[in-house]
């Protein structure tokens, strides 16, 4: 087939269209490294692109010296870890009980779990709730109130309805219980969609911050990354009110005393929880796209 | 093809409820007992986490005051949700989360779409992958680093500055974030900038099943490749369009409160407001519970309401549909 003139003017916008995205995808995070990695007071001057004129790392010797973010970090891995293994594990074993055929409760426990993936009760009943259980100012907060979701259920039990029957017949007619089958047979057969969930649970809980804002804002030390990075950029939004292009430059100006800026650490904190995702980022790339598909679930 | 299609099929399997009565209840006891063990525990923490909120919604019929049951509060009826209606601040706050999901959701399912259609259409393996990988990034980084990204960009000192006043498009460096009126617009190409990339995904794996012959034939007939685009991609995806269609607009009422708290700023409030941010005003910080529940339930009946009605009308226009 020849390439005739619609082709090639199509192709090349294509690629020009393509490769605008990846520069305009990738630009932000490369000139907010550079900003981070810049002098606090050489980055007043502008012109930081993406690479540092000045390099320094002062910008994160102060963001970490903070004692807040020590706490952050542990709470941040703890919350993490924690809810990646007992979600993924709870949430699997419903999604097993769900996937035997003869259990009675199978079509009335779906339904439920379907119910909630379109009603909630709300942002202040919500809130009363958690607190009469002790939810308020509490680590139990991060993982226990999404113990099992709808949604990586469905996944789950889809995927152990495509695996073969047989190991689970010869094992229940040796007499073992459904939940040795669970712990011993389906389990390791399920380990790749396990691995998406459990990836798919780490990055929520990591990137999560409303629930520390909602509930727990009052204890330093259940604090998380993700939020004290909010409040940083909370106050950068705070200090934008109220002024003219003008005040935004003078204030800059006052801060030339100090050896850093709120923007300088704020580009070093953003690197700081970015880094984790970035880092497990190829096993990311290959594990969701592979859940979307094996799950068959889509939206 | 769906969660709900998969969990309702299970109906027609062997051993349907219909034939429960027939059963020995001790029988069932005993060979699913383990079951029950292994699930009932999760569904009564369900029931309590995610539907026990839904009972909270008594308090928007009362002057709910902290300290006292449920039970032992004044009731005034439907005051709060007429006190909520005569709210101009209510009907702001309607006008934005509207006005923004509205823009997000055609913004983000056109670049998703062209996006796919544009990667579906390079036959370059490397270039093609390369474009993918990138274009997930910011999918899993959160709305906080994206916000910051953001106002990195759009900051006083940042590229966009930069270039409009290197390039003499404007005499002064503008603040992007201050200007009330472009408020809804960052929002919705901030959005894209997060999502195009990995919405493209299930767009892309809706085209990869289309018949090849189809393409073969059009070239056959001499279709150039637009043509080819619109009468035979573009009918391809529409399934997949509707359904995710019809998600959306189930979320219309939600906006997505992050992204408007993390980039707003007092000079925008008036365009930036969503409902959740409202709830959260009223509730928790000015703490008019019952009025702030009140609001909360209008959004949630809304919200069903969209979805069941987007429902019907995708399934009288004979479209596939969700239920």
């Amino acid at each position: 087939m020849k390439a005739t003139r619609e082709d090639l003017t199509f192709d090349t916008l294509k690629v020009l269209f393509l490769l605008g995205l990846v520069v305009v995808t990738l630009y932000p995070f490369i000139n907010v490294l550079a900003v981070s990695l810049n002098d606090p007071m050489d980055t007043i001057r502008g012109g930081i692109t993406v690479w540092p004129r000045q390099f320094s790392i002062v910008s994160y010797q102060d963001a970490l010296s903070g004692q807040n973010m020590v706490v952050a970090a542990r709470n941040s891995v703890a919350r993490t870890v924690v809810s990646a293994i007992v979600q993924t594990f709870a949430t699997a074993m419903v999604a097993y009980t769900l996937s035997r055929r003869e259990y009675v409760f199978r079509i009335p426990i779906a339904i439920i779990y379907v119910i909630t993936m379109y009603v909630d009760g709300g942002l202040i009943p919500t809130y009363f709730l958690y607190r009469s259980l002790g939810m308020v100012n509490s680590f139990h907060v991060y993982w226990l109130p999404g113990l099992t979701t709808a949604f990586n259920m469905l996944i789950i039990r889809t995927y152990i309805r495509g695996l073969s029957d047989s190991f689970i017949e010869s094992a229940k007619i040796e007499g073992a219980n459904d939940f040795w089958i669970f712990m011993r047979i389906i389990l390791p057969l399920c380990v790749p969609v396990l691995a998406t969930i459990i990836l798919f649970t780490s990055v929520w809980q990591w990137n999560y911050w409303w629930d520390t804002f909602i509930f727990n804002s009052s204890r330093v030390n259940l604090t998380t990354l993700q939020y004290e990075l909010m409040k940083r950029l909370a106050s950068a939004n705070a200090a934008m009110s109220g002024t003219s292009m003008a005040d935004a430059f003078s204030r800059a100006l006052d801060q030339a005393g100090n050896q850093v800026t709120p923007r300088s650490i704020r580009a070093a904190m953003t690197i700081i929880v970015s880094l984790p995702i970035i880092m497990v980022y190829p096993f990311l790339q290959r594990y969701f796209v592979h859940g979307l598909t094996i799950g068959g679930v889509k939206g | 093809m769906n969660p709900t299609e998969s969990t309702f099929s299970a109906q027609h399997d062997a051993l349907a409820p219909a034939t429960l009565g027939r059963r020995n209840w001790s029988s069932i006891f005993r060979n699913q007992g383990v079951l029950m063990l292994m699930s009932i525990p999760f569904l009564v923490h369900l029931l309590v986490f995610r539907y026990g909120p839904i009972f909270g919604w008594v308090m928007a019929f009362q002057r709910y005051r902290p300290g006292r049951g449920f039970l032992d509060q004044e009731w005034v009826g439907l005051l709060q949700f007429q006190t909520l209606f005569a709210d101009a601040t209510f009907y702001r706050v309607l006008r934005n989360t509207l006005a923004m999901s509205a823009i997000k959701l055609v913004m983000g399912t056109f670049f998703a779409i062209l996006v796919a259609i544009l990667i579906n259409e390079t036959r370059n393996r490397p270039f093609k992958r390369t474009v993918q990988t990138i274009s997930y990034l910011p999918h899993f980084i959160s709305w906080v680093v994206a916000a910051n990204l953001v106002l990195e960009v759009l900051g006083p000192r940042g590229i966009l500055n930069d270039m409009l006043v290197g390039l003499g498009l404007t005499q002064e460096r503008v603040l992007w974030m201050g200007r009330p009126e472009l408020f809804w617009w960052i929002i919705g190409w901030s959005h894209v900038w997060k999502t195009a990339g990995f919405g493209a995904i299930i767009y892309l794996a809706a085209m990869t099943s289309i018949d090849p012959q189809l393409y073969e034939a059009a070239d056959i007939d001499g279709a150039g490749r637009l043509q080819r685009i619109w009468h035979i991609t573009l009918p391809g995806i529409k399934p997949v369009f509707v359904i995710l269609l019809i998600l959306n607009i189930g979320q219309l009422m939600e906006a997505g409160f992050e992204q408007q708290y993390l980039m707003q700023n007092s000079l925008v409030m008036d365009y930036s407001e969503v409902f959740t941010i409202y709830v959260l005003r009223y509730g928790l910080q000015l703490q008019r519970y019952s009025f702030a529940a009140a609001a909360g339930i209008f959004r949630s009946a809304v919200s069903i309401a969209l979805i069941l009605g987007a429902n019907t009308v995708a399934k009288r226009l004979g479209q596939e549909t969700l239920m």
